[in-house]
């Protein structure tokens, strides 16, 4: 079968870096990602499933990846090699050996849930974390029946979504209504990492929020902000047109550019200001910044607009960073991560609290909100490179998701 | 004898007008046989005795009002209040004229033993004058002996301890204006008259106003009703400033109003800048290579230095009259001074109007002519010189050409960053921007504390300048910016062309090709009599 391979490779590794330096997306061209005929991969366990990706996304991190900026900090929970790829819909192949070589007709797609939690691993009894539904914090994602790998499109033994084949979990199985087009299910797993982040901003009624930062995952988490939380007004962080437009359509009530966001957010609150005119610093803030960039820049900026005693929470993906913390202590700031999903407090009108599975509020979110028209392009496997550079120039190219479209490739209906 | 204004059919042989760009120029050929320009009057002749034009005003009052020193008593409150840095325009040349009529009016005040003296700038919600800027409007002398004790200030339009309700006008409107003013013995006013919108009741009723009292007619509907606001009979802007004049007056405070009126000497008649005040048919060869020079020198210079080139030009202007007593006796005499100079009678309407806008405005002295400021010179401005009918036929087009860069003064126009950055990107609906945002800015504690202890204007200023354009925005049909940055114009809700030849084909989708054409030769100062 056909499937984009990441290896550990480090001299490409780091011709990777230097092309993604001069060219974002281009590491994909020089670095350890092959495009390659591999072996299908074998089922981990009696329970597993194997699927036919449809669709599968180009995230953040995978660019991180593809283009050698990522932290090392992944070494010991990733496997090589690894097909990536993490944002999939997909068409459940049904159990038994022969019927997965047909070419599926569609009608029963699946979303995955790819996070390699305890129960995937067969391990038992599973951790705290698991055990409080709290995927994303699983403590044995390097342990159990599979190598180390914190979801699929990152461990060796699964697959990932770049391909035309993969294994997946029952327990990481979701159904897409029919419905639901593949262009909103693709959509699916990175809003569920939006409705955690926006669910673990702590957001309280009539707060003042900040989104910072409006690619894929911006978009989603201002969506979700306006559906799962009670936020007064919202400020979303825009670079380019389009999206800007997109952050305005879904709930943000002032949409600025990156170097406007000190005095929107001096606007909106009403805060005093130092400087004569021009803003060296707010006084007070906004009560929630989500950072969906998570770059140096995108720090700094949170910390500067977030008001004593408020709450960053960083949903977008960082790095290693250099940043003056000093704000930070003199201003009591809350600084907090959100990865991932697993299971979320939501409260509804009545102010009575449930628990529910971030992916149901995430296929909820999709579908209210049609989430399927940021899909902006697909690509085929074969011209991944061309992918990679368009995903990692998607804003300012008037795009915001780039997806593989698998439902062309030839290899799938010969598998 | 200075000649008039005049109104100059374009032809083949008419050589490129000048278009005044900001800091620089460009000579456009505008098109013959359907093009006009209208030029300013050349300047008047001066006062020849400028000091005693003065001691005769002020000891001859024209109205219901006393000679000057018959209103001074020993033991007295006498408040002196003078316009603020936006007059006149450029700064002119020491001695300023606020200047000598002060020293005057103090010598009188001196002989009558009258020592409980304050000067007051009266800047309504313009920003703090500086002390250099202070100094140049009243002199070294009067800047010593005042302001280290405090009794020279700027008025603070914010400052709840010093501001006094004195009434309501039969319309409703609030009239409150500086505490110490109100409760004087006298009131001198001391005003400088560029043009004809300035002075008479405004002096005072919104010079020393708050912003409570300035709300009631700084506002989108009374500067639609204000056809144009630089024709008194015309401007519901005056009618609502002489209504809160009235109660003024009718509370008892004594005003003592000093008017000036100034000739159109602007670039001068020597020296490089002089060939900007000449009618380009009539450029000799040494003026046509000064300017040439000139030009070029200014188009590599960078921003910031050509700014301040021109920042510290001195105008030699000088005054034409003076005269002193009671308001609107006064005014009425000092505004058929200021038509003397100005007004050009113009036959008919136009399709298209086209300007050179110069690198200041009021609020622009010692800054940056930011967009928001772009836009009000032009549509604010420029459009109203007119009496009678609006230059410009309804649904007709303006051509104005300025660089209008992405620029501002951080200091002194903190809120119109942010008028600009948020409430432009929303809307450039005047009712709408009125409706929706001007309370927050207006209100704005930033803002607030900008405007009193930095040189900021106040925080709701940048939406007076918007409402000062909203008469033009309701008429025009179009408004082109040649040569300015593209995207702030658009911001503006304008179009951007980067030639006068693209702004008229532009301009031809809406007034069609064959659409007459007026250049409004400004400045000098001058003001279209459209008949």
């Amino acid at each position: 079968m056909k499937a984009l391979v990441f290896h550990r490779n480090v001299p490409k590794y780091a011709a990777a870096m230097v092309a993604g330096s001069l060219l974002p997306g281009s590491g994909a061209k020089v670095g350890p990602l092959r495009l390659e005929d591999v072996d299908i991969p074998d089922l981990p366990g009696p329970d597993w499933r194997y699927v036919k990706p449809r669709l599968t996304g180009i995230c953040g991190s995978d660019l991180s990846t593809i283009d050698g900026t990522s932290s090392r900090y992944f070494d010991p929970i990733v496997s090589f090699p690894f097909t990536p790829g993490h944002e999939i819909v997909a068409d459940l192949v049904d159990a038994g050996a022969e019927s997965k070589k047909a070419e599926p007709d569609g009608t029963n797609r699946v979303v995955i849930e790819p996070v390699l939690g305890c129960v995937t691993r067969n391990i038992s009894p599973v951790c705290g974390a698991c055990a409080a539904g709290d995927l994303g914090n699983c403590e044995h994602i390097a342990f159990g029946d599979l190598q180390p790998g914190l979801q699929c499109g990152f461990c060796a033994d699964t697959g990932g979504g770049w391909s035309t084949m993969m294994v997946a979990h029952p327990s990481q199985i979701h159904d897409v209504p029919a419905t639901m087009s593949d262009e909103a299910a693709v959509m699916v797993e990175p809003a569920a990492c939006a409705v955690h982040g926006a669910l673990a901003a702590g957001i309280c009624a009539g707060d003042t929020v900040v989104v910072l930062g409006s690619g894929t995952l911006g978009l989603l988490t201002m969506a979700a902000v306006r559906r799962y939380t009670r936020a007064g007004t919202v400020i979303a962080v825009a670079k380019h047109p389009v999206q800007r437009h997109f952050a305005s359509d879904l709930g943000a009530d002032v949409v600025v550019e990156p170097g406007e966001l000190p005095r929107a957010v001096r606007r909106v609150t009403g805060t005093m200001a130092l400087g004569d005119g021009t803003i060296t610093r707010l006084t007070g803030g906004a009560d929630v910044v989500i950072d969906c960039v998570g770059s140096e820049a995108s720090l700094a900026d949170s910390l500067a607009v977030v008001k004593p005693r408020g709450r960053i929470t960083m949903v977008g993906m960082p790095g290693r960073v250099e940043v003056d913390l000093t704000g930070l202590w003199q201003r009591e700031i809350n600084l907090v991560g959100a990865y991932a999903y697993g299971t979320e407090t939501v409260t509804d009108d009545r102010g009575e609290a449930e628990r529910r599975r971030t992916f149901d509020l995430a296929f909820e979110l999709v579908q209210a909100n049609d989430l399927g028209r940021l899909v902006s392009a697909t690509y085929p496997l074969g011209r991944y490179s061309d992918a990679m550079i368009h995903a990692a120039a998607a804003g300012s190219r008037g795009s915001v998701k780039i997806a593989f479209d698998l439902r062309g490739e030839k290899e799938r209906g010969r598998l | 004898m200075p000649r008039p204004g005049f109104v100059l059919d374009v032809d083949r042989s008419t050589p490129p007008i000048l278009f005044h760009h900001g800091e620089g120029f460009r000579l456009e050929k505008l098109p013959a046989d359907r093009s006009r320009i209208i030029y300013p009057a050349e300047p008047l002749e001066p006062l020849d005795d400028i000091e005693g034009s003065i001691r005769r005003a002020l000891l001859n009052p024209i109205g219901d009002q006393k000679p000057l020193p018959e209103l001074l008593f020993p033991g007295m409150r006498l408040t002196i209040a003078f316009d603020d840095i936006s007059l006149p325009l450029p700064q002119m040349k020491s001695p300023d004229i606020r200047q000598r009529v002060i020293e005057q009016v103090l010598d009188h005040a001196a002989a009558a033993g009258v020592d409980d003296v304050h000067l007051i700038a009266a800047l309504a919600l313009h920003r703090r004058m500086t002390e250099d800027e202070l100094r140049h409007a009243v002199g070294d002398r009067v800047y010593e002996a005042f302001a280290p004790s405090g009794a020279l200030y700027n008025h603070d339009a914010e400052d709840p301890d010093n501001l006094v309700e004195v009434g309501t006008t039969d319309k409703g409107e609030i009239v409150e204006i500086n505490k110490r003013a109100a409760e004087s013995d006298l009131l001198i006013y001391v005003n400088i008259n560029l043009v004809a919108m300035d002075g008479g009741w405004k002096s005072t009723a919104i010079g020393l106003a708050s912003y409570k009292s300035i709300k009631y007619h700084h506002n989108v509907h009374t500067m639609r009703h204000s056809t144009s606001f630089m024709d008194r009979e015309k401007s519901e802007l005056h009618s609502s400033t002489w209504r809160m004049g009235h109660v003024l007056r009718d509370a008892g405070i004594n005003i003592f109003q000093i008017e000036t009126t100034m000739n159109n000497n602007v670039f001068g008649t020597e020296g490089p800048m002089s060939v900007l005040q000449k009618r380009e048919w009539e450029w000799n060869p040494r003026d046509r290579a000064t300017f040439l020079a000139m030009k070029a020198g200014l188009d590599r210079m960078p921003a910031r230095s050509k700014r301040k080139v021109f920042q510290s030009w001195r105008a030699p202007h000088q005054m034409t009259s003076v005269q002193a007593g009671e308001v609107e006796a006064v005014h009425e005499i000092t505004t058929a001074n200021v038509y003397a100079q100005h007004l050009v009678p113009v036959e008919g309407q136009t399709d298209i109007m086209t300007m050179g806008l110069p690198y200041i405005g009021p609020y622009n002295v010692n800054s940056i002519l930011n967009p928001i400021l772009v836009m009000c010179l032009g549509l604010g401005y420029f459009f109203n010189l007119y009496k009678g009918r609006p230059l410009v036929r309804q649904g007709g087009v303006l051509i104005m050409s300025h660089p209008t860069p992405w620029e501002f003064h951080p200091v002194h126009h903190p809120s119109y960053i942010d008028f600009f950055e948020q409430v432009l990107a929303d809307t450039t609906d005047p009712k709408v921007i009125e409706e929706t945002y001007e309370k927050q800015f207006a209100e704005d504690d930033w803002y607030r504390h900008l405007y009193r202890t930095s040189y900021a204007y106040h925080g709701v200023h940048p939406f007076y300048m918007w409402y000062w354009g909203a008469h033009a925005l309701e008429h025009l049909g179009r408004v082109i910016v040649v040569g300015g940055n593209e995207k702030a114009v658009r911001r503006l809700g304008f179009q951007p062309a980067s030639t006068l030849t693209d702004a008229l084909e532009m301009a031809s989708d809406v007034v069609g090709r064959d659409a007459s054409i007026t250049h409004f030769h400004n400045p000098p100062v001058l003001m279209a009599d459209v008949t």
